[in-house]
């Protein structure tokens, strides 16, 4: 944001002419030995200037103040120059908020101080010269309190207000609202009148209305009302049910009724949708964990105990990556996708060529010795990283959040997430859908004895399937290495969450692992506000065992390779 | 026909007379030995060996579900730990008005959480009787009815391995909520008497042993006496094909069910012995990582043969006990081989490879 009273040109120098010695000047000079009238006319010309002088000298009498270590002093000196029209308040307010202002010591001078380097680059504010650079032992602060703050806060956004640029007035339509007492009707008037942006002029009539409505409670109050329908600020609905409490007027009163009642819904409304959005973006995660188990479990028939391992393994590549590229934390986690994939991919190959293919057929076998390898993995990792959880950054653009309205707003990272799950999901299906290696996979999941008299080489078939559901589990590493901690334990977290998806899915069914995915992240994050966190997850487990007892093979069951056991 | 196989057969008579010997062995040991005697054997071990001897008796329940009956129970654990939180609830109950603030009916943590009363289920925990029925009901209970709801949908293999698991898991969220009564995250401990004598006492420590060992004597007679009688036979007939038992007619569910409670109430008593010899009992018991261990212990031992349970069990926790001490990174490397090794290498464990040296000499 440009700062928007700094480069006003031909900033006018009115403050010069202040000062005890100005009238002595006009005395004294060209004017000397004139007629008596004349002098007359003189001498009310100076008092005009004089007073003039005089509202012009308020801003250097508040400077003189605000030099003043006595806190109260240094109020009374904002207050008067929050009331100051001048573009040289303006600045001095904005340096004393944003912590700039200070004092030369050794001159009692008041100056604007820049850090530069080691120094401090010092201008004066009345002057706007700059007066070179200086040590930070010749400074002293000029330090505000929160009531400062807040009426610098007040009158700096009116000035942006008024600001030519649209990004600075939209941002100050924004807070306008809450510190609505500093401003009055006649300003808001003239700035709505002045304004072509369609975001701040909603704002502004808002603005406007509730003003309307703390003033008076007539024709005007009514209209107000109306105009307020259906907004979602929190300030609107305070001044609203302020007033529906005051007013005497039975049809304001049910005026201002109908609109809270409007906007109630209108809150419930959106409070839903962001469950819902919780929801998905937990289902989501749970979809990343177990679409790699849907793969191994559900398509191969292993109980992949390790598959928390695995996804751990994904998260430690992430931080790993992260460590090899300082500086490039966004481009770190880009790379850190398929260096995650190709890490737990190869460790998933590795598992099944050693153990998992001497046990095929026999699941409960397959349990126990990939629950081995868990192990013996976790292990590792705690030997090589430390049993301590590493910390892997998050990109800025992946932090803060996409404010749609005052009650509802997505945070990016869930938004990512659920982007970023829908992309895993979608290459995977079209993996096993459009490419051959899925074809091979599909027909010997199928039929593998067939498969092999067509020609198939089961064996690597095999092979890949579990290294591309490892892998699998390793990019969903990369996506948790952003929402927990990094550590040795990471992937014991998941892994019952991750069979639970797939079982309630129904094995060898990636649409139903999805479905299910998400629809227990949406019960979790409904049950959430009524249980609590950990009542809603035991509700959920406790659920899910009795859909199985019901319907044993899941939502979505489909015939695949028999994973009875 | 094959003939009916005895219950008291050799190895059986083998193992209890071993039993009987080391148990009595170690009694005069660490009582009538002086403490700087080679042989004396210290409390501190009696109550180690004390603990193995209540995982030998649980691995035995696994194995009787696991070995005869084909029914992978990745739950066991919760069954250990629903038994050990009853016995601490009586002995939380013992401390009366010795805990830190002193309250006469109130164990410590709820005085902290600022409750003002005993909840209902506390009742009658004062008893010791009381407390015994608890232990053996409540796992049964749990046991019955969530077998009666499996079984009898026909929930088999890989998935009721899951189902289980998920049961003992959302059992160690519930038990580590404060709101549930049960101490939350640090569970119950601080435990001081047991039927009036001092638990920290020699003499208590070897009872609690000797005790330890008759529960694993008697609850493996149980398992043979089950094993070795028709139920027994019907139970492999149902490991091996279980549509085939079915259409003879028996009625799975219903053997199955039975099996599987007498199972919970070995487990629960196991845990009863286990928490006043190691002196605390929390949700951590419930973990899923414990129940597969232990199913574990019962793959390394050999499933199918009980004898081969208590084997295994004992194994690995000595193995446990000393690796931790020594090489404390080496364990779970170790313990990971071995669930490995075993499963790929012998999967019929120790007792098969023993067998299979009898049966070639």
């Amino acid at each position: 944001m440009a700062p928007p009273f700094q480069n006003i040109p031909g900033r006018p120098r009115a403050l010069r002419l202040s000062g005890p010695n100005t009238p002595e000047k006009f005395m004294t000079s060209q004017y000397e030995n004139k007629s008596g009238l004349f002098r007359i006319a003189l001498l009310a010309l100076f008092l005009v200037l004089a007073l003039a002088a005089k509202a012009d000298a308020a801003p250097a009498n508040a400077l003189e103040k605000l030099k003043n270590n006595d806190i109260s002093e240094r109020e009374a000196a904002v207050e008067m120059l929050v009331n100051d029209p001048s573009p040289v308040a303006a600045e001095v307010l904005k340096a004393l908020m944003d912590g700039d202002l200070y004092v030369l010591k050794k001159e009692n001078q008041l100056v604007i101080a820049k850090k530069d380097g080691k120094d401090y680059a010092v201008s004066d504010p009345l002057e706007g010269r700059e007066l070179g650079s200086v040590k930070k032992r010749d400074l002293r602060k000029v330090g505000s309190n929160n009531a400062m703050r807040g009426m610098i806060r007040a009158v700096l956004g009116k000035l942006d207000l008024a600001s030519p640029d649209p990004a600075a007035r939209r941002a100050a339509a924004g807070e306008m609202i809450s510190h609505l007492d500093q401003m009055d009707s006649a300003f808001l008037n003239e700035r709505l009148n002045a304004e072509d942006d369609a975001l701040v002029r909603e704002k502004l009539e808002a603005a406007l209305a509730v003003k309307t409505l703390s003033e008076g409670a007539g024709k005007e109050a009514r209209a107000a009302v109306k105009t307020l329908a259906g907004n979602l600020n929190p300030e609107v609905r305070r001044a609203l049910t302020k007033l529906k409490d005051e007013t005497q007027n039975p049809g304001l009163k049910a005026a201002i009724t109908k609109v809270l009642g409007n906007i109630q819904s209108k809150v419930e409304f959106f409070s839903f949708l962001e469950t819902l959005f919780f929801g998905l973006s937990m289902g989501s995660v749970l979809v990343l964990a177990a679409i790699g188990l849907a793969i191994t479990f559900g398509v191969m028939g292993v109980i992949n105990m390790a598959h928390g391992e695995l996804i751990m393994l994904g998260a430690y590549a992430t931080y790993v990556i992260q460590q090899q590229m300082p500086g490039h934390i966004g481009l770190s986690l880009f790379v850190a996708i398929p260096a995650a994939f190709l890490v737990s991919g190869l460790t998933g190959i590795l598992i099944e060529r050693l153990i998992i293919r001497f046990l095929y057929g026999r699941p409960l076998e397959t349990l126990l010795a990939t629950f081995g390898v868990s192990l013996v993995l976790q292990q590792a990792v705690r030997s090589i990283f430390s049993p301590l959880n590493r910390s892997v950054a998050t990109p800025e653009w992946m932090s803060g959040s996409l404010a749609v309205n005052p009650v509802f707003s997505l945070t990016w990272n869930r938004m990512y997430i659920i982007v970023f799950c829908v992309l895993v999901f979608a290459a995977l299906f079209a993996v096993l859908s459009k490419t051959r290696l899925g074809l091979e996979v599909r027909a010997v999941s199928q039929n593998r004895a067939m498969a092999r008299a067509m020609g198939t080489r089961a064996a690597l078939v095999d092979a890949l399937t579990f290294g591309l559901g490892a892998g699998i589990a390793g990019v969903a590493g990369v996506a948790l290495s952003q929402l927990t901690n990094v550590g040795p334990n990471l992937g014991q977290a998941y892994i019952i969450d991750s069979f639970m998806v797939v079982v309630f899915g129904g094995v060898g069914n990636l649409w139903g692992t999805m479905v299910a995915g998400l629809s227990l992240g949406v019960i979790n994050k409904v049950l959430e506000p009524v249980s609590g966190a950990v009542l809603a997850k035991i509700l959920v487990l406790v659920f899910i065992i009795l859909f199985i007892q019901k319907r044993p093979t899941g939502l979505f069951p489909q015939k695949g390779r028999a994973v009875e056991g | 026909m094959q003939e009916r196989e005895r219950i008291f057969n050799r190895p059986s008579l083998q193992f209890l007379g071993l039993l009987g010997v080391v148990s009595a062995a170690v009694t005069a040991a660490n009582l009538g030995l002086p403490e700087g005697s080679m042989l004396h054997v210290s409390t501190y071990a009696v109550t180690l060996l004390g603990k193995y001897l209540t995982f030998a008796l649980l691995a035995v329940a696994v194995d009787l579900v696991w070995g005869y009956l084909g029914i992978l129970s990745l739950g066991h654990g919760a069954f250990f730990a629903l038994g050990g939180y009853a016995m601490g609830m009586y002995l939380m109950r013992q401390i009366g008005d010795r805990g830190v603030y002193g309250d006469p009916v109130l164990p410590d943590f709820m005085v902290f959480l600022n409750w003002k009363a005993l909840p209902w289920f506390w009742f009658g925990f004062d008893h010791f009787s009381y407390a015994l029925i608890m232990i053996l009901l409540i796992p049964a209970l749990l046991a019955f009815i969530f077998g009666w709801f499996a079984f009898s949908s026909r929930v088999t293999g890989v998935y009721l391995s899951i189902v289980t698991q998920a049961l003992t898991y959302a059992l160690m969220l519930a038990f580590f909520r404060n709101e549930m009564g049960f101490g939350g995250n640090n569970g119950l401990t601080d435990f001081k008497d047991l039927l009036g004598f001092n638990l920290h006492t020699d003499g208590m420590r070897i009872s609690l042993f000797l005790a330890s060992a008759a529960a694993l004597a008697g609850g493996y007679l149980l398992c043979r006496v089950i094993v070795c009688s028709k139920l027994g036979r019907v139970c492999v007939a149902i490991r091996d094909a279980e549509d085939r038992a079915r259409f003879i007619g028996y009625k799975v569910e219903r053997v199955k069910v039975f099996v599987f409670t007498v199972s919970a109430i070995l487990a629960g008593v196991a845990g009863a012995l286990y928490v006043p010899q190691v002196g605390i009992i929390n949700p951590g018991e419930f973990s899923p990582l414990n129940s597969i261990e232990l199913v574990v212990w019962v793959a390394i031992g050999g499933r199918g043969t009980l004898l081969g349970a208590i084997i295994g069990a004992l194994l690995v926790n000595y193995g446990k006990t000393y690796f931790t001490a020594a090489l404390p990174e080496v364990w779970l490397f170790a313990l990971g081989a071995l669930f490995v090794l075993v499963t790929m290498f012998l999967p019929r464990g120790v007792a098969g490879l023993l067998k299979r040296k009898e049966a070639a000499s």
